[in-house]
């Protein structure tokens, strides 16, 4: 059943349409994809020179909530997971992002843009997963609110 | 390749302007992400217009990029060039939905939440560079 009550398109749209100028920004100046697992994950390993824009978005990723808050509080965050839970979850996302070349960022949004089937395959996969383990953890086992 | 200090600024703005998206689309609110992943429960199907959004923009980005060997700041645009549907996606995207579903964190969101201040995003952030580590570790060792 579908929750009428927050759903929320016009702000869903217009951070959407934030985010796709941000990944509009990267490719047209810097000729990079915006795929946060893949900027944070080539930090690992890559050379001075290419480390540096890798570093200036993160710093910007980082700085979005603190210049938020100079206008405005932060709108609602709500963490149900236990810290067993994110210690697990974030174990699997890092390992897995990298594994597949990619998260939400890097597949859904930039390679769905230029019509890739590589990654179009990917974000149909993790979203599968995804709602398999919400339905499994939250009414099947009951593990998560 | 030396980078000019603008790429070094659009790079910063992307980031910030990703950041803010994320914040103001309801993606950084991980309680959010579980209700659009819940499709037997009260659906949010928000998150599904964030993409649709994200996507119609990049869209046309993408499709100026792609006709440009560099950027409007001379740097080589790389598109990934691999079309290969192999294992390791696959089993990648798998882990990462697992993973995804588990707590409602994404990357992106992840660093959001770790500027929020957020001891959790902390926690998540922490784990989830260690589980970046070991794929380097496995993937060194291939």
């Amino acid at each position: 059943m579908i929750d009428w009550q927050h759903f929320t398109p016009v702000s869903a749209l217009l951070g959407g349409a934030m985010i796709g100028t941000a990944t509009s920004i990267l490719i047209l100046c810097n000729g990079r994809i915006a795929g946060i697992s893949g900027i944070i994950g080539g930090l690992i390993k890559v050379t001075h020179a290419d480390r540096i824009w890798r570093i200036a978005f993160i710093v910007g990723l980082i700085s979005a909530p603190l210049i938020w808050q100079m206008f405005t509080v932060l709108p609602e965050i709500t963490i149900s997971a236990s810290p067993g839970l994110l210690i697990l979850s974030g174990l699997i996302v890092g390992f897995g992002t990298r594994l597949g070349s990619g998260c939400t960022s890097g597949h859904g949004i930039c390679g769905i843009s230029r019509l890739s089937l590589r990654s179009i395959v990917a974000t149909l996969t993790f979203m599968l997963t995804g709602f398999v383990t919400v339905y499994v953890m939250r009414h099947l086992l009951g593990l998560i609110a | 390749m030396k980078i000019p200090t603008l790429a070094i600024l659009t790079a910063l703005l992307s980031g910030l302007l990703f950041g803010l998206g994320l914040l103001f689309s309801g993606l950084a609110n991980p309680a959010k992400v579980l209700a659009f992943l819940d499709l037997a429960g009260l659906w949010d199907i928000s998150l599904a217009f964030v993409m649709a959004g994200g996507i119609s923009i990049s869209m046309i980005a993408f499709t100026i990029a792609r006709k440009r060997s560099a950027s409007y700041l001379g740097l080589p645009v790389q598109i990934p060039s691999n079309r290969q549907i192999d294992r390791p996606l696959i089993i990648g995207a798998v882990l990462f939905g697992i993973g995804w579903g588990l707590a409602g964190i994404c990357p992106g969101p992840a660093v959001v939440l770790l500027g929020a201040g957020s001891l959790q995003g902390i926690i998540f952030v922490v784990a989830m560079l260690i589980g970046m580590g070991l794929f380097e570790v496995v993937n060194a060792r291939r």
